[in-house]
């Protein structure tokens, strides 16, 4: 009996957007020039955001913040692919996916200020709470696949996860339910490199992360994370799938996270610089930037002017976060149920 | 009215509930074709197809992990974890999710989930076969625990849980599947969440149990003076009939299988110390299972309460 090989697999890797700004015609999404110049827009508002939001933390004005400094294409590009109906659940550091899905801004800076208030997802969109605990959201996408499933509703289930996650028990558990069922999530996995200070070579011995689709039965696909192009036309690719009905699909976006793990985080203690500045020349806006310019949809007016009204967006938005009310001490107790018990209310008078 | 046993009762409950909405699945390891390892869901895949009773891969944490998106979602799953001592990969769900989902949303998003498991010691079976860790559930807010002793209260019970718009984690004594049979109605009522029984009315001592143990502690205190509670809801647990009945006898013993330290004894003792200190004639007394590793079917039934040591106490605080 001869030995023979009976599976095998290729792992896709997909660039369109190179460093230089050069896009590959044949691959390229179709985008018009003012789907562009508000994808930049949206760029230059989370920057602008996620700036603000390290300043606010150095002056107290904000508790700790996970950074996205470097992770704007595949938040940015994903987000735009999926639908406001759509079920997404995103881990903690997602700030990119929320703003472009329309989340308002105040809300996120006042869910940082650590007011629970802020995390009430306003009722046109499905996004989930931000998930702490690492990798268990995974799960929550798989039931809502399954709903979305058994209605036989045109709508898919997004879940966002870091390459730590990718380690943890419900990662297997999630993928091998939505294989196994055929679910209509897309795994949107962004590997930034690090895991607070485990690299991800320590994280795993496969040599992409993108391989363990197969495993469970379902494609798994590698695309240049800080290509907005490619992660827009990946996601938007695997959404068509899950929508008609052909499955999940798991994307992992190759990108850096180029701040530290969070304001509590001290980087320099566990990588050096040089890593950090060879992922600058790889700059997901840069890029995008020497695109438009390329095109003639970038001039130094529009930059101004997309950087005043950001500027003025993320201004009105602390304003907001910072003139509501002091949380009700009441607000511990009222959705802890659907009704307080006996005991709850009993707490609550005695406050 | 047909005599039915716990496990039919569930199974009745089910499947009306099925019946009644379409939202309302099953979800968890063996529930299809084989029933469930106690035939609890026996016949509901013949009914209602593999849609709505889904055998899923052997991964406790997915069951309810995934039960969790589709209550989200607005489904109304009904998840089986095996035996209770299997349900602890799935702890992470239940209290850092389920429990949580509508505080941590600001009531936007609710989780309408019943994880339903066996529980308790009674059928000889291996190691992590007989756990009976209800105060673990008990201790965190914004679960509700449900510990039925008959079967016409667990399908009663089970309805409500099913309705509930909160998690519900439902322990059914795998001692209790087959032991006693009573009168079940067809069709819809239901017993409601929060409240408890009296199994045995009595002016001398009130005997606090739930689940296996309330047919034992019948069993030693019959004939007597004594009031016996059933609590069948733990969290939240009915504050007014046990203080109705403590202020009654002055006298409280708390019966439950599991270990003593941190068993939701203590609770019922430290709340009864706490409102009616000066109602009570005698100390407390707990009679529990004891603070070691649940043992192998030979010693377990050293380990659980037995009619002997319920007696003893009823002597004991009788003594004041
Ligand atoms: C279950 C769990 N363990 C540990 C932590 C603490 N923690 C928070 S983020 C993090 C690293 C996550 O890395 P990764 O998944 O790559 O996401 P990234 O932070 O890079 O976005 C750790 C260990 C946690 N939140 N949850
Ligand atoms: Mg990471």
């Amino acid at each position: 009996m001869p030995e023979k090989i009976i599976e095998s697999f290729n792992v896709k890797r997909l660039d369109i957007l190179d460093e230089q700004g050069n896009a590959d015609a044949s691959l390229m999404p179709s985008l018009a020039g003012d789907d562009i110049k508000k994808i930049y827009e949206q760029f230059i508002l989370l920057r602008t955001f996620d700036a603000r939001a390290l300043n606010l933390q150095r002056e107290g004005r904000l508790g700790t913040y996970a950074s996205v400094l470097g992770q704007e294409a595949s938040q940015i590009g994903s987000a735009r692919a999926f639908e406001k109906s759509d079920w997404i659940f995103p881990s903690f550091r997602e700030m990119g996916v929320s703003i472009t899905m329309g989340y308002p801004m105040d809300m996120l800076f006042q869910y940082w200020s650590g007011d629970e208030r802020g995390i009430r997802t306003p009722d046109d969109l499905n996004i989930f709470p931000v998930c702490v605990p690492v990798g268990t959201q995974i799960l929550h996408a798989a039931g809502a696949g399954m709903a979305i499933k058994y209605r036989k509703e045109r709508k898919a289930a997004g879940v966002y996860f870091g390459d730590g996650g990718t380690s943890e028990g419900d990662f297997h558990e999630g993928f091998n339910m939505a294989g196994v069922f055929k679910l209509p999530v897309v795994f949107i996995c962004q590997n930034n490199q690090w895991a607070i200070s485990v690299p991800r070579e320590k994280q795993t011995a496969s040599k992409t992360l993108a391989q363990k689709a197969f495993a469970y039965g379902f494609e798994g696909i590698q695309v240049d994370g800080n290509d907005i192009f490619a992660v827009y036309r990946a996601t938007k690719d695997a959404l068509d799938r899950a929508r008609n009905g052909e499955g999940p699909t798991f994307i992992e976006c190759f990108t850096f996270r180029m701040s530290d793990h969070t304001t509590a985080d001290d980087s320099s203690r566990y990588r050096n610089t040089e890593e950090v500045e060879d992922w600058k020349q790889k700059d997901p806006l840069l890029r995008l930037k020497r695109f438009m310019e390329k095109q003639g949809l970038w001039t130094a007016e529009f930059h101004k002017q997309t950087e005043d009204r950001a500027m003025k967006l993320v201004d009105e938005a602390v304003k907001k976060a910072e003139s509501v009310t002091h949380p009700d001490p009441k607000d511990m107790f009222i959705y802890t149920y659907e009704k307080p018990t006996p005991r709850l209310i009993k707490e609550m008078t005695d406050l | 009215m047909p005599r039915l046993n716990m496990v039919q009762a569930i199974n009745m409950a089910l499947k009306e509930e099925m019946q009644r909405d379409e939202d309302v699945v099953i979800i968890g390891e063996d529930v299809g074709k084989d029933g469930g390892v106690f035939r609890v869901t026996e016949g509901l895949l013949s009914l209602y197809g593999h849609e709505r009773v889904i055998d899923t891969p052997l991964a406790e944490s997915a069951i309810v992990g995934t039960a969790i998106g589709m209550g989200v979602c607005g489904l109304r799953p009904v998840a089986e974890i095996q035996f209770m001592g299997f349900i602890y990969p799935a702890i992470d769900q239940i209290f850092s999710h389920a429990a949580r989902i509508r505080c941590r949303s600001r009531g936007r998003f609710s989780c309408p989930i019943v994880v339903r498991t066996p529980y308790g010691a009674g059928i000889k079976a291996p190691e992590l076969h007989s756990e009976s860790t209800e105060a673990l559930f008990c201790h965190m807010p914004g679960l509700k625990v449900v510990v039925p002793s008959t079967p016409y209260n667990a399908k009663g019970l089970l309805i409500s849980a099913i309705r509930d718009p909160d998690p519900v984690i439902f322990l059914e004594s795998t001692r209790l599947y087959r032991l006693v049979k009573e009168e079940v109605p067809e069709g819809e009522y239901s017993v409601p969440l929060g409240k408890a029984r009296v199994a045995q009315e009595g002016g001398g001592v009130t005997v606090i149990a739930w689940g296996s143990m309330l047919h034992r502690v019948l069993q030693a205190v019959s004939g007597l003076d004594v009031e016996v509670v059933d609590l069948m809801t733990l969290s939240p647990f009915d504050e007014v009939t046990v203080a109705a009945s403590v202020r009654k006898t002055g006298r409280v013993i708390i019966v439950h299988e599991a270990p003593k330290t941190c068993g939701f004894g203590a609770e019922l003792s430290a709340t009864i110390a706490e409102d009616l200190m000066l109602h009570l004639k005698a100390p407390i007394i707990r009679v529990t299972g004891y603070d070691s590793v649940m043992p192998l079917p030979k010693l377990e039934d050293t380990y659980i309460p037995t009619v002997e040591r319920i007696k003893k106490a009823v002597e004991e605080v009788l003594r004041y």
